[in-house]
């Protein structure tokens, strides 16, 4: 099995940060792949598929992160988790439109 | 941001009865209405703006905990409270378990770095499981509040 590590970084571009529902979101999406998921902030190190340590990032709009993918489908994964914060989580009111 | 920050103590329940999501979402605005934390008036506008937030994706998330909460311009400063159900309710969670304990939080439209300072302590303590099950344990709404000031000050989880 390929327990490669891959990243790739993300931001933030949701104006209400990383609230609840898009927690919800990346959380839901993580836990379809078989790779562990983390997500890397400045000061921290938190499971992806988990909501509840994703609201621990308390991540601001324009924060910075880091995905990171282990496992057999680490590319797919972090491709589906990258289409979610480019896609801003479907939300209105965001900060840049990309 | 500290649970003492948010959460009025005078609107902690700690058996609420209610069996349905919109039943305890409506018992804890009516706390805070109580509590003279929201306007009477502002009441039913709340509870539909939270219903409304819970329609776009549940806030159980997991534990047997829910954060239901809101934007609303009727409030100047983030408001929130602490209920206890003792047999659970069903609320669509990530998990799909009933929840048994709810934060429910309030914030004024402006100020998006609050509530998520205020998620953060909430998600942050109770990642504790024995936080969580001393808190849907408590025998009263002293009990809990005690809790609460206990994680403030030592933050019950390293």
């Amino acid at each position: 099995m390929n327990q490669e590590t891959l990243s790739r970084e993300v931001v933030v571009g949701i104006r209400q940060g990383l609230h609840a529902r898009p927690a919800d979101l990346l959380a839901r999406e993580a836990r379809k792949w078989r790779s562990r998921i983390e997500l890397v902030a400045e000061s921290q190190r938190v499971d992806g598929k988990s909501i509840l340590e994703l609201l621990t990032l308390a991540a601001e709009a324009g924060t910075r992160l880091v995905v990171e993918a282990t496992g057999p489908d680490a590319q797919e994964a972090l491709e589906a988790i990258g289409g979610l914060f480019e896609r801003n989580f479907n939300e209105q009111g965001t900060e840049r439109s990309s | 941001m500290k649970f003492s920050d948010f959460v009025a103590v005078d609107a902690i329940r700690s058996n609420v009865q209610a069996d349905s999501k919109e039943a305890v979402i409506r018992e804890m605005a009516k706390a805070l209405v109580d509590a003279g934390r929201i306007a009477p008036g502002e009441f039913e506008g709340i509870v539909k703006a939270i219903m409304k937030r819970e329609d776009l994706g549940s806030t159980g998330i997991g534990r047997g905990v829910a954060v239901p909460h809101t934007k609303h311009p009727s409030v100047n400063r983030l408001v929130g409270t602490v209920a206890v159900s003792r047999k659970g309710i069903a609320f669509d969670s990530l998990d799909g378990e009933p929840v048994q304990l709810f934060f429910l939080l309030v914030s004024p439209p402006d100020r998006p770095g609050d509530h998520l300072r205020a998620l953060e302590n909430i998600s942050r303590q109770l990642r504790d499981e024995s936080f969580c099950n001393l808190l849907k344990a408590a025998e009263g709404p002293t009990d809990i509040q005690h809790l609460l000031e206990e994680a403030d000050r030592h933050g019950l989880v390293s």
